[in-house]
């Protein structure tokens, strides 16, 4: 940040005769020019009715089923929200796979928008759409809280982990080529601004939810440069937040001591390279009982999404059996990130006490309650 | 020595290619691949690496115990790396290499990697592309009346060694952008499958399971997959799956009981292999090994160096133990491999004596005397 503000100074020519390194930092760092800027915050507006409006798309399968139980759950607390439900089945443009443009026009125009299961159709030579949404509104970074649910036992207790994982770029940049016959390679792609802006992101959380730490998960060891660069940049970003401490750790370390006990993770954020967080998020979601408990959120500069993680069970599509609680516990991520905080604590504690209990439990947890049996016992605890 | 490092992986990459009409050939069966070298007077010789951190400490124990149980080998042992000064350390490994390329066998501890040491890549890797050993194994399974969160969990890891996401080969393209090459070859692909599918009928087991990315990296994991589902055709009588990396963390640590045989490339090998480690009680107990065509190395199958017990004589030397008794089974000395890890694990039943790690109070010394002690008596 000094060189920053050194080459602003009214002598910009000796600043780059002088330190040419400036020159190339300022150009990356430019669109944070300060530490104070908010990365990725929600500037919404309310309607006429004094509601934020947000985007609905309900998914596909078991997806429109557990949309109406949130509907239900945040009209009964009185959750400032309107919901406007698009529809992103994915169109071929120009040979590409796209969403219509009226959905783009909502989610733009609206800033966020909560997200059910949707299942990519297969054999029409489609990208998968949760990667079409992530490049169409930019949304550079994946926030996956996981948190111990009460009445669902599993071989761990007590985990209340929170990672933040880069979305755009790493080993999913997606640059792929084939050598010759039966020698491939991959780029795995790490970029000095993709790292600070995801790094930024995470020490704001970190600030926003109350967390004291942030740690790095790289493999620096191996990948020198491209970790190397990561980590770096994390070095750097943590001068700005002096509040927070900051440390890093080797991904087969973090791998270890999360399965062996993952309660000293509970007062940290977590941050790192795409695939990484990839793996690790879904390990997380597998020592709380599975991806049907737990949110997720990606979040962009202009437009965040919030989402439900599981499948879309066709299986068990109209027949009431779904689990709404991925989707409840995204939406109330969905209402932290509106600054709505008040709705989204008394829904999250409706949510959470309902699940302790254990009498209104959906089949997946062991219960015998429909969706919206579920959803109307959360409902009374309002 | 990247660039020479790169040099030398381009170079292998074209071999890799050049050879391609004969990969199928090249790669015959792993029966031929596990080779015995000879006895001179009746003993083996066999390199023995400490590495750093507890390497030291744990290979201590390991010789004491084959020293007690007459174990006919010879140690060869190299001197301790001291990863404070590059050149020692250079020459530690160097040394290492040579004497492994003579002995063809040899029991190695952890070498450290610092972060900062510029230019350089880890040793471990360095050694595994130099030697060709291609094939790592992790044995991860509970040992009996040692508790942890999941039970009855029993399964291998198998991990290509040689290429992936290991492959050294980085550039930065423009000041702050960064590429990184992942390199998958079909005739390493099948070679690690092939090891697979030998190793699961060699040891009795019934399913193989290929881990990968396939959705998401869909030139490189795709190229893995799909020979490893072509190599399984000449293997019909083992059940065959795949599953995606992420998914295959998530019912690992949910349904670990699930897996027997796991077939990954390299980088996931370290991931899962560590989440498998943590899953039966720690690196201290996991032995694993290298396996090449023409060199075997033994080292403990979660790589962890141990830097902050170096010394305090609270390493858990078991890991390092089996690993040893799996090179005793490979050079078909069952009889001093049995009664050693009998005796390791009738100790940790016991729950006596138990390293720190292990939720005991023992020292590497008391544990490793009580060992001893459990193979007097049941002599």
């Amino acid at each position: 940040m000094l060189s920053l503000r050194a080459f602003a100074s009214p002598l910009p020519r000796q600043c780059l005769r002088t330190a040419p390194r400036a020159a190339a930092t300022w150009s990356l760092s430019r669109s944070y020019s300060s530490a104070n800027d908010k990365v990725a915050k929600y500037n919404g507006n309310k309607d006429s009715n004094g509601n934020y409006l947000v985007s609905l798309i309900e998914g596909d399968g078991i997806g429109p089923e557990i949309a109406v139980s949130v509907k239900d759950i945040f009209a009964a607390a009185k959750a400032p929200v309107s919901w406007e439900p698009i529809d992103v089945t994915p169109i071929l443009k120009d040979g590409k796979t796209a969403i219509p443009d009226a959905a783009i026009e909502s989610i733009k125009r609206n800033k966020v928008a909560l997200k059910g299961p949707l299942a990519t159709p297969v054999g029409k030579g489609h990208v998968s759409l949760n990667l079409t949404l992530r490049r169409t509104f930019n949304l550079f970074a994946n926030l996956r809280p996981c948190r111990s649910v009460a009445g669902y036992k599993t071989p761990y207790d007590g985990v209340d982990t929170v990672l933040i994982r880069e979305n755009t770029e790493g080993e999913y940049s997606g640059i792929e080529h084939v050598v010759v016959d039966g020698v491939v390679q991959s780029i795995k792609l790490i970029t000095a601004e993709a790292s600070e802006r995801v790094l930024r992101f995470a020490f704001q959380h970190a600030e926003a939810i109350g967390r004291k730490k942030v740690r790095v998960v790289h493999k620096a060891t191996i990948m020198k440069m491209s970790d190397g660069l990561f980590l770096k940049t994390a070095e750097r970003v943590a001068k700005d937040f002096p509040s927070i401490e900051f440390d890093a750790e080797l991904l087969d370390n973090t791998c270890l001591k999360m399965v062996t006990d993952p309660n000293p993770y509970n007062d940290k954020v977590l941050v790192m390279p795409n695939l990484y967080g990839d793996i690790l998020s879904d390990m997380c979601a597998g020592l709380i009982g599975g991806l049907g408990l737990t949110p997720s959120g990606n979040i962009g500069d202009e437009c965040s999404i919030f989402e439900a993680v599981h499948g879309s069970a066709p299986d068990i599509e109209g027949k009431a059996l779904a689990n709404p609680t991925a989707l409840l516990l995204s939406s109330i991520m969905m209402l932290r990130h509106m600054s709505l905080n008040e709705h989204a604590n008394r829904i999250e504690k409706a949510i959470f006490d309902t699940l302790a209990e254990g009498k209104a439990l959906t089949g997946d947890l062991g219960g015998k309650a429909k969706t919206h049996e579920y959803a109307n016992a959360i409902i009374s605890r309002l | 020595m990247l660039s020479r490092g790169s040099l030398r992986t381009a170079q292998a990459l074209r071999c890799a290619a050049v050879q391609q009409p004969l990969a199928a050939r090249g790669f015959a069966t792993v029966q031929s691949d596990i080779f015995k070298p000879s006895q001179f007077g009746g003993k083996y010789t066999v390199s023995l690496i400490p590495g750093d951190g507890i390497g030291t400490e744990i290979t201590e124990s390991v010789k004491t115990i084959f020293k007690a149980d007459n174990v006919p080998i010879e140690w060869e042992q190299v001197a301790v790396s001291d990863f404070g000064n590059v050149a020692q350390a250079e020459a530690a490994f160097r040394e290492s290499v040579a004497s492994l390329k003579r002995n063809k066998l040899g029991l190695k501890g952890i070498f450290h990697t610092p972060i900062d040491r510029s230019g350089h890549q880890s040793f471990n890797v360095a050694l595994r592309q130099e030697l060709d050993i291609y094939a790592s194994v992790s044995l991860i399974k509970n040992i009996p009346g040692y508790e942890t969160r999941h039970k009855d969990v029993d399964l291998c890891i198998i991990r290509e060694n040689t290429e992936g996401e290991y492959s050294g080969l980085e550039h930065q393209s423009v000041e702050g952008v960064v590429e990184s090459l992942k390199i998958i070859t079909r005739a390493k692909s099948e070679r690690i499958a092939k090891f697979a599918f030998a190793f699961a009928l060699a040891n009795g087991r019934s399913k193989v399971t290929c881990i990968h990315k396939a959705n998401i990296m869909k030139l490189a994991d795709g190229l893995f997959r799909s020979t490893f589902h072509a190599t399984a055709k000449e293997y019909p009588t083992l059940e065959v799956n795949d599953m995606i990396v992420d998914n295959a963390s998530m019912q690992a640590v949910s349904r670990p009981q699930q897996f027997d045989v796991m077939v990954m490339p390299n980088l996931y090998g370290g991931i899962l292999s560590n989440i498998g480690a943590a899953l039966v009680g720690g690196p201290g107990i996991v032995p694993g090994c290298n396996m090449g065509r023409e060199v075997a190395v033994f080292e403990p199958g979660c790589r962890h160096v141990g830097l902050d017990i170096k010394g305090k004589d609270q390493a858990n030397p078991t890991a390092m133990l089996l690993s040893g008794t799996m090179l005793l089974r490979h050079l078909g000395l069952d009889d001093h491999a049995n009664r050693i890890s009998k005796a390791v694990y009738a100790v940790i039943a016991e729950g006596k004596y138990r390293t720190r790690d292990m939720g005991g109070e023992s020292t590497t010394h008391e544990f490793t005397r009580a060992i001893l002690d459990k193979m007097e008596t049941s002599l």
